[in-house]
């Protein structure tokens, strides 16, 4: 089970944790025995050399530092183990403080260790992926490209509500239950709980860990408050033996005054009605939000007009579409890496970077081409040898998720690696803004991303009230309207211009001059050719005569042969 | 205090002499086999180098696993601890002993490249 996990998500990492963290409480809450003994070393022995099969993983267990709390407490329970055996033979005294030291030495002792082969280098230190969910600012700086993903940003108490809904407030009834009949498994779960709890604050992404963990917990709470609220007093005689989850009607119990759970079946019944009333209220809740939140494809975009009817914008897939059908099959495609799954998958082309690229630099690539001007971006292209560019364009139907609005995110993922080439206050107006108006800064009106979003677009009047090139993603009336491009020509726009698409033009074959031509004076000339014409027709100056059998002499042969 | 701690050890050893059954002495003479091999591959991985690391890995993951798997069972086996383990009989003991073991060489296996 543990393997699955392992092949399918990096958040394994948070398992590997979380067990020996809940080994390590229990030994510290005196509460380890053989049994988690067994368990915990079978699971970490195998579950370490299969999680080692999958290539993705390879050898990161054992020199990585997220992995060394699971070796670390493996090492621990088996010296805590070894020396019980031992206590069980020699002493029968019982020197629990001695024992507690001794697992701390040991722990402290392990601990130095790890962290002088960290420092050697042998371990590699946390990675940054997992590094920035101690350190919230760390990858902003360092690292933007997972700064720039938006499922990594902090998680607001909207998606708390929208995920969990009244669980939110259930979930923490049900970890103070659990709390209050403590056993070994019921450790782990609260654990688990809290963990998740400031995981799934750090990152939206996972809340993913936090949800089976919350569900679980509330069902504790409510199925206790509902085993209390449904079930009959303790009756006082013994010929009331009906089961505890029927419920009477007020006037047939009888009430019990030394009961010390004296409530009124009143009561009982007002709050297992206002309970399963929340209980419905949250199932409609999430039938809606899978409904409206889960299922849609983000592919295929759906708005609603004033009188309530669909209207479908597919202009991605017509996009995909176009490219499979009117491009060659071994194009290569430059496009942000969000599409870049997309691309491969529904046009059939390769990319040249996707969700899967590691390599940073490359993405960098990308994002200083398109955040340069057209030559040195054509450049870039012609380096990479690409014939088509992608972009995603939303300013006709105002959708907010296009290549403009990431435009910030892809100069600073390309200044990470081209900081002379590439700032991000270069893109900025003098006020720190970002704008698309007049008062933008010339480096974003001549970048190629610009250029490109807004070919033609200055003709284009949507709407009579707003004047032509009127952008509703980012309500401003475009700062230059009219743009040319050299080294490109538009290729493809889609029905409502979301996705457009330009071909990357060869170079020319002959480069224009750029010398003026050359002028050459014909005042002398013609001056000299009025008075030969009066002349013969045409004749060789120093034309050399000869006579047969004499000899040139010297002067003239030099004249002649010169 | 070295005469303390001899006489302690001589005290173990005899107390482990005739107090252990034979059961679980096989046992623990299989186990110092283990820890001998796990120490003798260790040891040549320091002296000669890690060069296929995959493989030592899977030699000494191998000696861990079955160390592990053997104490396990040992702990299993043993009368003295009848108290934790009532559903687990030595049969069925033994019989996961076998299936972890399954599972161990198979993987080591396919790791050993």
């Amino acid at each position: 089970m543990f393997v699955f996990q392992v092949s399918a998500w990096g958040g394994y990492v948070f398992i590997i944790n979380l067990i020996p963290l809940h080994v390590f409480v229990l030994l510290l809450m005196r509460r380890f025995s053989k049994r988690v003994y067994i368990a915990y070393s079978t699971f970490y022995v195998i579950g370490l050399i299969l999680s080692m099969q999958i290539p993705f993983v390879g050898f990161q267990p054992i020199r990585t530092s997220e992995h060394m709390a699971a070796a670390g407490v493996f090492v621990l329970v088996q010296l805590y183990s070894f020396l019980q055996y031992l206590r069980e033979r020699l002493t029968r005294q019982e020197r629990q403080t001695l024992f507690s030291v001794a697992v701390c030495a040991a722990a402290l002792l392990l601990f130095v260790c790890v962290v002088y082969l960290s420092c050697t280098g042998w371990i590699a230190p946390w990675s940054g992926r997992f590094y920035s969910l101690w350190d919230t600012g760390y990858a902003k700086v360092h690292i933007p490209i997972i700064a720039s993903v938006s499922e990594h940003q902090p998680t607001t108490w909207v998606s708390f509500f929208f995920d969990l809904h009244i669980l939110v407030c259930t979930f923490p009834a049900g970890l103070w239950f659990c709390i209050r009949n403590i056993s070994d498994e019921r450790v782990f779960v609260v654990l688990y709980a809290v963990s998740a709890v400031y995981f799934a604050g750090v990152m939206v992404r996972l809340m993913l860990t936090l949800t089976p963990v919350v569900c679980v917990l509330s069902a504790v709470a409510f199925s206790s408050v509902f085993e209390r609220y449904l079930s009959d007093d303790p009756p006082a005689e013994d010929d009331r033996r009906n089961s505890g989850s029927l419920y009477e009607k007020a006037g047939k119990v009888r009430k019990q005054v030394l009961c010390e759970e004296g409530l009124g079946s009143n009561i009982k019944s007002l709050v297992s009605v206002l309970l399963l009333l929340l209980l419905l209220m949250f199932t409609v809740h999430c039938t809606w939000v899978t409904s409206n939140a889960y299922s849609s494809p983000s592919v295929v975009l759906a708005s609603y007009n004033h009188d309530g009817s669909r209207n479908i914008l597919d202009d991605f897939r017509e996009a995909y579409y176009w490219l499979r059908l009117n491009t060659g099959q071994h194009t290569r495609i430059m496009s942000w890496w969000d599409y870049g799954y997309q691309i491969a998958g529904m046009a059939n082309r390769t990319t040249l970077v996707d969700n899967n690229t590691w390599n940073n630099s490359h993405i960098a690539l990308v994002g200083k081409a398109m955040a340069s001007n057209e030559s040195v971006a054509y450049d870039i292209m012609r380096l990479l040898d690409v014939d088509y560019v992608l972009i995603v364009f939303g300013g006709v139907i105002g959708y907010a998720g296009d290549d403009i609005n990431k435009f910030l995110w892809m100069v600073r993922i390309a200044e990470g690696e081209h900081p002379r080439d590439v700032r991000e206050s270069d893109f900025l107006s003098p006020q720190g803004e970002f704008r698309v108006d007049k008062a933008a800064s010339p480096a974003l009106l001549d970048c190629l991303m610009y250029k490109m979003s807004y070919y033609r677009f200055g003709e284009m009047q949507l709407d009579f009230r707003t004047p032509p090139g009127f952008d509703r993603t980012r309500n401003a009336e475009i700062g230059n309207k009219d743009v040319r491009l050299k080294h490109l020509e538009e290729a493809f726009s889609s029905e409502h211009w979301l996705v457009r698409i330009y071909r990357v033009k060869d170079p020319e074959n002959r480069p224009r001059l750029e010398r003026k031509p050359r002028v050459t004076s014909t005042a002398n000339k013609h001056k000299h050719k009025r008075k030969a014409t009066r002349r013969r027709r045409g004749f060789i100056k120093n034309k050399l005569v000869l006579k047969k059998g004499r000899r040139l002499n010297r002067k003239q042969r030099r004249t002649g042969l010169n | 205090m070295s005469n303390s701690v001899f006489s302690v050890l001589s005290r173990f050893v005899e107390e482990y002499r005739s107090s252990t059954p034979n059961k679980l002495k096989m046992i623990d003479a299989y186990l110092l086999y283990i820890l001998l091999t796990g120490v003798f591959q260790f040891l040549y991985c320091v002296l000669v180098g890690t060069f296929p690391f995959n493989s030592f890995l899977s030699g000494f993951i191998a000696c861990v696993g079955s160390f592990i798997l053997a104490v396990c069972l040992r702990i299993q086996i043993n009368p003295q601890n009848k108290g934790d383990f009532l559903t687990v009989s030595p049969e069925r003991a033994f019989a996961d002993f076998l299936f972890a073991h399954t599972v161990l060489h198979l993987v080591v296996v396919n790791f050993v490249g």
